[in-house]
């Protein structure tokens, strides 16, 4: 008997305990309910500084809100309705005023900024800043290096408020490379006190603390939990953002992401699964955006360095092959750009990402491949288990289709930490791949895919003279405004690589956001991560 | 006493040998970590830069030399994916996953020991019958499918549990971090409304884990009682005229008690480690998603971390059981 009160009282304790707390406790706590935003994804930031060491994107979303750039870009409306940057206005951030001269550029900076600690921001923060982008090594300075902003030599203190930057070389991408993420302004004279000789530069102490004058600024970071941001209030840089407090929950359970979404106790569900977006666009108990992603494509990769697919032939036939629309159906759930289908290969305008001219023409690539005399094909496809749910149903389809012309593939998933690597050893013959360009011009996608450079992103090993001809013609004519010479360029580089076909072009894929129906204001960027700066909650 | 200092004498071999193989094991699998932290638009160059700062380019014996340097000083290194020191990692996170496997094994040992008892002295009947089913269902269930299902039915249809978002919810305030366990550090300090909070999140995921560890204990004390109720003692006591309880709870039961003792070690150390399932669907922060994360990361620093920290506690885990063996029956104290 008394086992069995014991348990029944246990159960009515549990049961009072599952009970969630009203929604109003008290009021004060009502208030703080509506000025927070509530952020839940898949995965968590592993540090806070675009700067440090082997930083994942979402470390990108922290520096982005809580570091101020000198310029930023102005808003624009899509013809839907909602908000993306827009790549051709940038407007003042912690500058005021920006004045491009021939070989230089200088900054008026805000003579109100302050950072997080209440001192003012001077040129001396610019300058230590930007130094420290070029010279922390990895991928930030790799960044720089794309709008030629190379040397310390380069960031000139011309009096306290002032700063110049010298161009190394006439380059249209240096003014859009200082409104990216890398080139943020920290708080030297902080990071100088935290600074030692091992580490000159204070990476160690931004791994975990943001030391900016951005909008926000991170209170509170459990790695793998969440990260809290509360708002600066002397923010300069631009429109007082309405919220005071950020909490970025990291969820791993997409099904729960999904199932917090619709009960109400989430605001934001960033980048959400295809098959997700579509059935809750269709649910309409939400607001679901989404947003092509800027100079961005899924392809399926030929290493040209070698048998079979060194033949132009072979390459061609695999492009009439492969079933696009099924590709996109399985793969996107339709929600993509295809970026096949158009009316010729040698394109007409500059429009990027463009469609090639291939379409699924089984009877094409057969006689192709007759035509090419290679025969008994037996290879790999690989992708990045990373984007599993993306690229492992086009490897299923892309084996089928090849099977289908005499190409055995097996498939290759390769864990998400190794892709990396995998692609550096440039050895895999057939790959399913993405990329995507910050900045949205053609010739940079060009400068990292197909250049003779064969940087990392170059998977299949293409280098050829005359396309390296026509990037550099199409770089150097939009350095110096010729948009003649541009055209001709950016259309002949990309009919090139199209006829030639190391890379076949598959679809331009969505970025897909859902949120609460009191939430407005959310902007795509190229960075693809979460400005929340301009977010209203009714 | 004697006998304890004996046990752990055994012991320190065993944990030479989990250094060495992790270590080397860690860096046998594939993957190259600099690659990988060199971020998106890495050249070669600025990945031997990265290798360089890691202190991945140096021979192994070097690098095992400092691993076996740095472990005396208690310095387990860096986690490349969290940026924080490991041991400052673990000991935040093994508290959580302890404090949810605890409650789930408590759960588990409250139904499952009773009904075990019963199966076996109502050998044959509907009791029993319910232990079979419980036990098959519960373990042949996977852990995250039951997960999934207890937070589809208890929170996104009926709404009686709260948001799985955690340990806490985001607008609550954590506790002082005294023990690590929320629980009772929020007992202890007085704020009923953080232990509350803490409690209710608790209560799906522990009862994931209890349903998943039923079986196990179940079915031992089941087995374990059908064993000792058959026995000559057992008999002597029924025939002495002793009323049944007595029978059941202070003779049979007692000595049956050794194989499930045995079994709840055994289930304990394995849910500590392999509920990484049970902490991906309820975002916990626990030690066993972090060792995954890590190893996909290809962090090596966290992942030999965690293994040796489990190893440890296995290990503290077994001699704790030992013990209370020959607390529970004198015989075995003389043995060993």
């Amino acid at each position: 008997m008394k086992r069995r009160d014991f348990l029944k009282s246990v159960t009515g304790i549990a049961a009072g305990a599952m009970v969630p707390a009203p929604a109003i406790w008290s009021s004060a706590r009502a208030d703080a309910r509506s000025e927070t935003l509530l952020v839940v994804t898949e995965g968590g930031p592993n540090n806070l500084d675009i700067h440090g060491v082997g930083t994942n994107r979402p470390g990108y979303e922290a520096s982005w809100n809580c570091y101020d750039r000198l310029i930023s870009h102005e808003t624009k409306t899509l013809p839907d309705g909602t908000l993306s940057y827009d790549r051709d206005k940038f407007k003042p951030e912690l500058a005021e005023d920006m004045s491009v001269g021939d070989m230089s550029v200088t900054f008026k900076l805000k003579k109100k900024a302050k950072f997080h600690d209440g001192t003012p921001v001077t040129a001396n923060d610019v300058k230590w800043s930007l130094d420290r982008s070029v010279s922390v090594g990895g991928f930030p300075t790799v960044q720089m290096k794309a709008g030629s902003l190379v040397n310390k030599e380069q960031f000139v203190v011309v009096d306290d408020n002032t700063v110049r930057i010298d161009f190394a070389k006439k380059d249209r991408l240096t003014i859009p490379d200082l409104a990216v993420i890398v080139p943020g302004i920290y708080n030297s004279a902080l990071l100088k006190s935290k600074a030692s000789e091992k580490d000159p530069w204070a990476l160690d102490y931004t791994k975990s603390n943001t030391a900016g004058s951005g909008a926000y600024k991170v209170t509170s970071w459990k790695p793998g939990v969440e990260v809290v941001y509360e708002r600066h209030d002397d923010w300069v840089g631009g429109k007082m953002p309405q919220l005071k407090k950020v909490i970025w929950r990291t969820i791993p359970s997409q099904g729960n992401r999904r199932a917090l979404m619709e009960r109400g106790d989430a605001d934001i569900s960033f980048d959400l699964s295809s098959k997700d977006t579509s059935e809750m666009k269709k649910e309409g108990k939400l607001v679901i955006i989404s947003n092509p992603i800027g100079n961005g494509m899924y392809s399926v990769e030929l290493n040209v360095k070698s048998p079979p697919f060194d033949n132009d032939k072979v390459r061609r036939a695999v492009a009439y092959a492969l079933p696009y629309q099924k590709i996109m159906d399985a793969a996107m759930f339709g929600l993509a750009n295809p970026l096949f289908g158009g009316a010729s290969n040698t394109v007409t305008d500059i429009a990027w990402p463009a469609k090639t001219g291939y379409v699924n023409d089984m009877a094409k690539a057969k006689a192709l491949m007759a035509e090419s005399g290679v025969s008994g094909i037996d290879t790999t496809v690989s992708f990045d288990l990373g984007a599993g749910d993306i690229c492992e149903p086009i490897a299923v389809l892309v084996q089928e289709s090849l099977g289908q012309i005499g190409i055995k593939t097996a498939i290759n998933k390769v864990p998400g930490a190794n892709w990396r690597s995998e692609m550096a050893k440039k050895s895999m013959p057939l790959m399913v791949n993405f990329f995507s360009g910050w900045l949205d011009y053609p010739e940079y996608f060009f400068f990292w895919c197909y250049s003779g450079q064969n940087a990392i992103f170059n998977t299949p090993s293409y280098v050829n003279p005359d396309m390296d001809a026509l990037i550099d013609g199409a770089r150097a004519a939009a350095a110096v405004g010729d948009k003649e010479k541009y055209s001709r360029n950016v259309e002949g580089f990309i009919s090139k690589a199209y006829d030639d076909v190391p890379r076949i072009p598959l679809f331009q894929p969505f970025l897909n956001v859902g949120t609460q129906k009191n939430i407005s204001g959310y902007v795509y960027w190229f960075h693809r991560q979460l400005d929340y700066r301009s977010i209203v909650k009714a | 006493m004697l006998t304890i200092a004996k046990r752990l004498v055994t012991v320190i071999p065993t944990l030479i040998g989990v250094v060495i193989v992790t270590f080397l094991l860690t860096r046998v699998l594939p993957g190259d970590p600099a690659v990988y932290f060199a971020g998106p638009a890495a050249t070669p160059q600025s990945i031997a830069e990265i290798r360089q700062t890691l202190g991945l380019d140096r021979p192994l014996p070097d690098q095992f030399a400092h691993y076996v340097n740095d472990l005396a000083h208690g310095n387990f290194g860096n986690s490349l994916s969290t940026g924080r020191p490991v041991a400052t990692e673990i000991s935040s996170r093994l508290p959580a996953s302890a404090e949810l496997t605890l409650l789930g094994l408590f759960l588990a040992i409250v139904i499952a020991v009773p009904l075990g008892i019963f199966a076996a002295v109502k050998q044959g009947s509907l009791i029993d019958h319910l232990c079979r089913i419980v036990a098959t269902a519960g373990v042949s269930l996977p852990v995250f499918f039951t997960g999934l299902l207890l937070v589809y039915i208890f929170y996104f249809k009926l709404g009686w549990s709260p948001a799985p978002i955690g340990r806490l919810d985001a607008f609550a305030t954590t506790p002082p971090d005294i023990t690590g366990f929320y629980l009772i550090d929020s007992l202890v300090t007085g704020n009923f409304e953080t232990f509350r909070a803490s409690l209710s999140q608790l209560i799906l995921p522990a009862a994931t884990l209890a349903i998943f560890s039923l079986a196990p204990i179940t079915r031992m004390t089941r087995a374990s009682m059908l064993a000792v109720l058959a026995s000559d003692f057992v008999r002597t006591a029924r025939a002495s005229g002793l009323d049944t309880r007595t029978v059941i709870i202070t003779y049979a039961f007692r000595n049956a008690m050794l194989p499930v003792i045995t079994t709840l070690g055994m289930v304990f150390s394995f849910l500590l480690g392999a509920n990484v399932l049970v902490e991906k669907v309820f975002a916990w922060p626990g030690i066993g998603s972090f060792a995954v994360e890590a190893l996909i990361a290809s962090d090596f620093a966290p992942v030999q971390g965690f293994v040796l920290t489990m190893a440890v506690m296995y290990v503290v885990l077994n001699l704790t059981i030992d013990i209370l063996y020959g607390i529970i029956d004198p015989r075995l104290r003389l043995e060993a």
